[in-house]
């Protein structure tokens, strides 16, 4: 899990695989550096495959953003944990947390793309749908 | 229906050994058309709520149904946390003290729908669903504890002709196809354990 500051949406990854959640994340940080805050989970509580909300909270605490956070997700299990994790959120910060229905690794990378740049949240999300649309 | 402190940690107690004991069972049956974490991850969700124990039974039923549900979510690690967990969480929203069984209907059906709009399904997609929506039918009818179990086994022998089309064992297509859903075999172990611990003949 990594961080760092700004007024950019911040991305999270989530996979049932750490490794491919931590890859995903090293190949964000190459395309925009710092300059969006960036956190990743993976694994169930016991550290073998599968997601869990906890860490999914985590994540989203790390990469916070006034702007925003835009998650990325694998599969099924990492879609529902996610949702469940936003909807456990305090108020104020549930609508300012998208999961975005793009693949994880090109997703994250188009999404902290276009947040690099300034966008707003839905136009991370949108950038994140629309290129394998 | 009114639970004491020993009637509800007796609940807790058959809910988790429901798991706990067909843990091999319920991964096999994932392991034929899911990702085969299914019994592990329900076995460690209900490891951790009886953890939670003897705290847990010294709540209210609602309050301790929620503390489930949250357990649940936290702990089991895949799909089935948030979806079975939901259905706890609801439950206990739901439901009164002592309910009645006017209030488990109405507690039951605002769960389903919980899990339904979590999981964005329904019935019909191979999955609890298609256990958790005829049982409930029965228990509305005022089916008894046996009419219940009989149903929820019944309805986890009904998905395995079902084609999936949500969950992990869509993927498989047609060749998810004769074989039993994992996520409708373990709400069927729930539903039994639970209404065997209730006495729920009980309830009027």
């Amino acid at each position: 899990m990594s961080n760092s500051s700004s007024g950019n949406v911040g991305i999270v990854i989530v996979s049932h695989s750490s490794k491919i959640a931590e890859g995903a994340a090293d190949m964000v940080r190459q395309m925009v550096g710092n300059a969006v805050p960036l956190a990743w989970t993976g694994g169930d509580t016991d550290g073998g495959l599968g997601t869990n909300v906890a860490g999914i909270l985590e994540a989203i605490e790390a990469a916070w953003s006034s702007a925003g956070v835009a998650i990325l997700v694998d599969l099924g299990g990492a879609e529902t944990n996610s949702e469940m994790a936003v909807e456990m959120l305090a108020e104020d910060r549930r609508a300012r947390v998208v999961v975005c229905n793009a693949p994880v690794v090109e997703g994250a990378v188009i999404a902290a793309t276009e947040s690099s740049g300034g966008s707003s949240l839905a136009a991370v999300k949108r950038s994140a749908e629309e290129f394998y649309a | 229906m009114s639970l004491d402190r020993a009637a509800r940690e007796k609940l807790v107690r058959a809910l988790a050994a429901s798991m706990i004991e067909h843990a091999e069972e319920l991964t096999s049956l994932d392991q034929a058309i899911g990702d085969g974490d299914h019994g592990l991850n329900m076995k460690r969700g209900f490891e951790a709520v009886l953890a939670t124990l003897p705290g847990l039974a010294d709540k209210s039923l609602p309050e301790m149904l929620k503390s489930i549900g949250m357990t649940l979510v936290m702990k089991v690690g895949g799909a089935s946390g948030p979806l079975v967990g939901t259905f706890f969480m609801e439950l206990g929203k739901a439901l009164p003290e002592a309910p009645a069984r006017a209030d488990l209907v109405a507690a039951t059906d605002q769960a389903i729908n919980a899990v339904k709009t979590r999981g964005r399904s329904e019935a019909g997609q191979k999955t609890l669903l298609d256990v958790l929506v005829p049982v409930q039918g029965v228990l509305a009818g005022g089916g008894d504890a046996g009419a219940i179990a009989a149903e929820a086994a019944q309805a986890a022998d009904r998905t395995t002709p079902m084609l999936a089309t949500r969950g992990r064992a869509s993927f498989l297509g047609e060749r998810s196809i004769g074989h039993m859903d994992p996520g409708s075999r373990s709400a069927s172990l729930l539903i039994s354990a639970a209404v065997a611990a209730l006495e729920f003949e009980a309830i009027s």
